[in-house]
C-alpha cells in the first residue's frame, strides 16, 4: 500500500442487480425493518412507486470496493451522504479516487473521494474516506 | 448525558451474516480458521457492522414487530414512512472483534431545517453512537443524520 498516490482510482460494480431479497437480507441483518423497504404497498401509500434499498446497505456495498482496496482494518474515517433512492433492478457501481495523502498519528493516511452510481449512472452515494495506507 | 445506553454483545455469526448481506465476504470477517483473520486476532467487523446493534437497542422503532413496539413520533424520529437517512459518518479508532461486548451510547447531536425542493420542508436531526468495548477502548464513533419529510421524495 505504501504506493498509494493522489489521483488514484477505482471502479467497481458491487452489486450486479439489487433484488428485494438482498434487501430483506440486509433487513434482517441490520435490524431495520422499516415497511419502506419490503413492503410495497406501504411504499407507494407513503408515495414512492415501489420500496427501496436501506442507504444503509448502499453504504455497506460501497464499503466493499474500500475494504477490497485498502484492507479489513485499514479505513479511519468512512462518511457519506445518501443523495437518491436505489431501486430494486438498479446495479451499482462504487468509485474511489485519492485526492489527498496525509500523515496522521504515526502513519500514512490515503484521503479518498467516494461515490456511488446507479444504472442510470446517478450518484446515489456521496462521501469520503480515510484509510491507512 | 446520552439519550439511551446499552450492550451489544459481538458474535461471529451476526458479523458473517451482516458481512454477507454487503456481499462483502472477506475471510478477515467470515472465517475464524483463516490466515487473515488469525493475523488480526480473530474475526472483526466490516466497517458499518455496528448498526446491526439496533437488534439490542430498547425501544427501537424501525421493527415493528418487536414486542412493545411504539411508532416513531411524527415530530422527532419521522414516521416510518417519512423518515430518510440523511447522512451516515463512522470515525473508526480500534477493531471491534467477534466476542467483543460493547456499551453503546446515543445522544443527540444538532438538528436543524430546511426547505426541500424534492420533499417539502426537510426537518435534520443528529445522532451520536460510540461502540466502547469490554476494555473501556472507544472503538467506532458514528454521527448520523436523519431527515424527515413532508411528503415523499420526488424521484
Amino acid at each position: 500500500m505504501a504506493d498509494v498516490k493522489v489521483g488514484d482510482k477505482r471502479d467497481q460494480v458491487v452489486i450486479e442487480r439489487v433484488t428485494r431479497t438482498h434487501i430483506v437480507k440486509y433487513a434482517g441483518t441490520s435490524g431495520d425493518y422499516n415497511p419502506l423497504h419490503h413492503d410495497d404497498e406501504f411504499a407507494q401509500k407513503a408515495g414512492y412507486p415501489s420500496v427501496f434499498a436501506h442507504g444503509m446497505l448502499s453504504m455497506g456495498l460501497t464499503g466493499r470496493m474500500l475494504t477490497d482496496w485498502f484492507g479489513a482494518v485499514a479505513l479511519r474515517k468512512y462518511g457519506v451522504r445518501f443523495t437518491k433512492q436505489v431501486f430494486p433492478g438498479e446495479q451499482l457501481t462504487a468509485h474511489g479516487e485519492v485526492t489527498a495523502i496525509a500523515e496522521e498519528n504515526g502513519e500514512k493516511r490515503a484521503v479518498v473521494h467516494v461515490w456511488t452510481t446507479n444504472s442510470a449512472g446517478e450518484t446515489v452515494v456521496d462521501g469520503e474516506a480515510v484509510a491507512a495506507v | 448525558m446520552p439519550d439511551k445506553e446499552f450492550t451489544f454483545p459481538v458474535d461471529r455469526t451476526a458479523i458473517m451474516l451482516f458481512a454477507r448481506s454487503v456481499l462483502d465476504n472477506r475471510p478477515e470477517f467470515t472465517d475464524p480458521d483463516s490466515p487473515e483473520a488469525k493475523a488480526l486476532g480473530g474475526v472483526v467487523a466490516p466497517p458499518t457492522f455496528t448498526w446491526a446493534g439496533s437488534h439490542y437497542e430498547p425501544n427501537y422503532n424501525l421493527d415493528m414487530t418487536r414486542p412493545g413496539w411504539k411508532p416513531p413520533s411524527s415530530s422527532g424520529g419521522g414516521s416510518l414512512g417519512r423518515g430518510l437517512h440523511g447522512e451516515q459518518h463512522y470515525e473508526y479508532f480500534h477493531p471491534i472483534h467477534a466476542g467483543d461486548t460493547l456499551n453503546v451510547t446515543i445522544s443527540p447531536g444538532n438538528s436543524w431545517e430546511k426547505d426541500g425542493r424534492r420533499g417539502g420542508k426537510l426537518r435534520f436531526a443528529e445522532n451520536i453512537y460510540e461502540y466502547t468495548n469490554q476494555d473501556g477502548v472507544l472503538c467506532v464513533r458514528v454521527r448520523m443524520v436523519g431527515v424527515t419529510t413532508e411528503k415523499a421524495v420526488e424521484q
